[in-house]
């Protein structure tokens, strides 16, 4: 038997005035997973939405099994035994694990009536096969955790018997440990005749199960290969487009004074004996494991725990609420930017501007040419890629969502800049100049304080890392002592004394 | 090293979840027994078999009312046009049967008004998009304007002995109204919970995407609800022209916003996706018991309302406490 079980052959999908795709052929096998890579906006998403039947192809044809096929919409697709699995989860909240497998397709008594035990049985069928045997299938859906519900949409996908499944960025928002279950569920299902396109920018999950890669760049396909035929190093410089030799900025020769200081912190249940200094100009990095208490620091460094104990100062100020923080300097950038840090359905205009509206009452109202100006300068330093600032920044790709948020708080002039994984779910492209941006920074004598889980970015960019684990500092590392292995000894608990 | 105190620190937690989310599935029902026992302190009339039926007759038309609305307010809508639409088809019962047609006529006609509004409010939403708040508040003020113009601002009396028997007539000693109203509740439950239409409600309302991905069909779903939703009200105008004797053109003025709030003490999100009709008929109680007692020990009508206003705050305050615990 024939082992292809899809191929799209010369894609080509124009929106009014854009060519997203143009002329892309990709294949998938029985058995088989492929990476799709590329840069965002590189033409993935629409790929993916064409296999999903929300967009018709303006050109090209797709095949299933090796007959002509066209994928009406959504519900024809999965019929055809295709599955996306989207980055927003598509479940729904309170409703049970069950309800939500077999929604639109539920077992029936008689006609609009549910057949509830058989839902619950089959369900059980379906969780039992991603691993999930210990999950009620009554379980309401917003009290799993995010890997779980990423393993009932995988369920519910296999649910349908498809034997296509897409998952778009399923690791993005787990843990280590669970990326790496999820990892093997994917292996697992592979072994079972289905075959995967995984789409991410994590390249060690690429060489960990991929077979395939094939890569995308500004719409065009750029090529495939093997993965084992491939450096890490040369899909990087395939999907940019040109030689990244500097991922990483040289460091900046950080200043002999502090500009922030924070001595014995304790926060009861939370955060032990936390003392630390960064130089101006400095950037430290900080690691651990999920529940290490990093998410805590960052709250307390800015404020946040009134039942803290200890004393965080920048200059001659004393930190105890957000306010203070604002006003001594302290920007926290959070790792949650569609929740915390932008308004998604204001322009980008508007989100740029909301700092600036504080000032308002200071200097009168501001003229419009004046905000032009407070715009376009951000745009340009910050190289924001949009074409109109006036753009729902829901619109934007990540990395440029995320120059957004930044641009935001540098409004502020802040003194130290505490970030939060400033690059998850960002593409190689936008990291590297996220990195210039806190380079520059560094060197008009901005502190950074980067909370991060991405050990390339770490290592690259701090000066010294602080490894927590416990809720206390496990160990500082110097640039000498800086390895991925010593993180990981001291992060997972290694040389603390308890 | 540390993972023993952590996992004994999720147990508790984990119970701790367990307390509150039986605390957050039972609380209205037990706002409303503490309300009963307190009631009974203050007035010994309260705990009669009299005054019991009293109150659950004088809550019977809200709470149909606010059993359509739940499903309304289930797929993240809202409809204002209730009481307008109760009093419509209130007066076009009364004016039928005045014209000397049968019972029989006067009901289908006054049902069939009812659910025609509910359809048209539906279908403008689904098809065009319009935000129910803005459709409903439309039709509201048009049907209440069709009330005035077909009664020309005054009641119309109706006089039919078999008629007067649906609201003020009794079965076993229960009155008609009452029967009605569980009846009502006990389908609707039924209809949330074990058929797929019922499902699809909540579905739409947790995350409409999913659902129309999922191959339901959202428009017609919602145009049934809002369909529903006005059917009950043209229920309640056939009760309340019958315990009246007479379609007046004011009739359900207010109401909607009474049953809304029945909806929201009774624990269902003004969000979607979440709640349910028993949890409505407790909203509607807690609302009737208060006035009752309130009532029973003769407070100005004027303070039940202050009452009354007082109560949804404190439901809604509880309420965003227990979506904070969740988080």
């Amino acid at each position: 038997m024939d082992s292809m079980l899809l191929e799209m052959k010369q894609i080509t999908k124009e929106f009014p005035g854009v060519k997203a795709l143009e002329g892309v052929s990709i294949k998938i096998n029985r058995s088989e997973i492929l990476a799709l890579i590329g840069e965002n906006g590189a033409g993935k998403s629409t790929l993916m939405k064409i296999l999903a039947g929300a967009h018709q192809p303006s050109s090209g044809q797709i095949y299933l099994h090796g007959k002509p096929v066209t994928i009406e919409g959504p519900k024809h697709s999965q019929n055809l035994g295709i599955s996306i699995i989207y980055q927003e989860f598509n479940l729904i909240p309170h409703m049970s694990v069950a309800e939500n497998i077999f929604i639109g397709r539920e077992p029936r008594k008689a006609k609009g009536i549910l057949h509830r035990k058989k839902i619950k049985e089959e369900t059980r069928k379906w969780l039992d096969k991603v691993g999930l045997t210990q999950l009620s299938s009554d379980t309401i859906i917003s009290d799993l955790s995010v890997a779980e519900q990423q393993l009932v949409e995988i369920s519910k996908a296999l649910s349908f018997n498809s034997q296509i499944i897409i998952m778009d960025e399923p690791t993005a928002a787990l843990n280590d440990e669970d990326t790496s279950k999820l990892l093997k569920i994917m292996k697992e299902l592979k072994q079972q005749g289905i075959g995967i396109i995984f789409i991410t920018h994590r390249l060690e999950e690429v060489q960990a199960v991929a077979d395939r890669v094939s890569v995308l760049r500004d719409g065009k396909y750029i090529g495939s290969s093997l993965t084992q035929a491939i450096t890490k190093d040369e899909m990087v410089t395939i999907m940019v487009g040109r030689e990244l030799t500097e991922l990483f900025p040289e460091k900046t020769i950080p200043d002999s004074s502090n500009s922030i200081e924070v001595t014995n912190v304790n926060v009861p249940n939370v955060l032990q004996n936390i003392n630390f200094q960064v130089k101006k100009g400095e950037v430290v990095g900080i690691a651990g494991l999920l529940g290490a208490g990093k998410t805590e620091l960052s709250k307390a460094l800015f404020g946040l725990y009134k039942n803290m104990s200890g004393t965080v100062t920048v200059g001659s100020m004393n930190i105890s609420s957000p306010k203070q923080a604002i006003d001594a300097g302290i920007a926290l950038v959070t790792d949650d930017r569609k929740q915390e840090g932008l308004v998604l359905g204001l322009s980008v205009y508007e989100n740029l501007l909301l700092p600036a509206y504080r000032k308002i009452s200071r200097f009168g109202v501001l003229q419009k040419d004046k905000k032009d100006e407070i715009v376009n300068r951000w745009i340009n330093d910050l190289k924001i890629k949009v074409h109109d600032p006036h753009v729902e920044v829901r619109t934007l790709s990540g990395g440029n969502q995320q120059k957004v948020v930044l641009g935001k708080w540098l409004q502020m002039n802040p003194k130290v800049l505490i970030l939060n994984e400033p690059t998850r779910g960002i593409d190689v492209g936008a990291k590297a100049e996220i990195y210039q941006i806190m380079k520059r920074l560094t060197e008009k004598g901005i502190s950074i304080i980067m909370f991060s889980s991405d050990m390339p970015e770490l290592l690259g960019l701090s000066h010294r890392i602080l490894v927590m684990h416990g809720g206390r500092i496990s160990a500082e590392l110097n640039q000498s002592k800086a390895t991925q292995e010593n993180i990981f000894y001291f992060a997972s608990g290694g040389g603390v004394s308890v | 090293m540390y993972s023993v105190p952590s996992t004994k620190k999720e147990q508790v937690r984990k119970s701790n979840r367990n307390w509150n989310a039986l605390l957050e599935k039972y609380r209205v029902l037990l706002i409303f027994l503490v309300l009963c026992i307190a009631a009974g302190f203050l007035s010994d009339a309260f705990f009669t078999m009299n005054n019991i039926m009293n109150v659950f007759r004088q809550v019977s038309i809200i709470a149909i009312i606010g059993s359509g609305m739940t499903l309304v307010i289930l797929i993240a809508g809202i409809d204002l046009s209730v009481g307008a639409v109760m009093a419509f088809s209130g007066a076009i019962l009364a004016g039928i049967l005045t014209a000397g047609f049968p019972l029989s006529v006067a009901l289908l006609g006054a049902l069939a008004v009812g659910l025609l509004f509910g359809v048209f409010n539906g279908f403008v939403v689904a098809r065009f998009g319009v935000p129910s708040f803005i459709v409903t508040l439309a039709t509201m003020v048009i049907a209440r304007g069709m009330t005035l113009v077909y009664t020309k601002g005054y009641p119309l009396v109706v006089s039919n002995e078999l008629y007067r028997y649906i609201g003020n007539g009794k079965f076993f000693g229960v009155p008609i109204p009452i029967i009605i109203m569980f009846a009502v509740f006990g389908f609707m439950y039924w209809m949330l919970k074990y058929t797929s239409f019922g499902r699809y409600i909540y579905a739409i309302g947790g995350n409409e995407e999913t659902a129309i991905l999922a191959g339901i069909n959202v428009k017609s779903i919602k145009v049934a609800v809002f369909g529903i939703a006005g059917l009950l009200s043209a229920l309640s105008a056939v009760i309340y022209t019958s315990r009246l004797m007479s379609a007046q053109p004011t009739a359900g003025s207010g109401i909607e916003l009474d049953a809304i709030a029945a909806v929201i003490i009774g624990g269902t999100s003004l969000t979607g996706g979440k709640g349910g009709v028993i949890g409505t008929l407790i909203g509607a109680l807690i609302m009737g018991v208060l006035d009752n007692v309130l009532n029973l020990m003769n407070v100005s009508p004027f303070y039940q309302s202050i009452a009354k206003g007082l109560v949804i705050l404190v439901a809604v305050l509880v309420d965003s406490k227990f979506a904070r615990i969740k988080k």
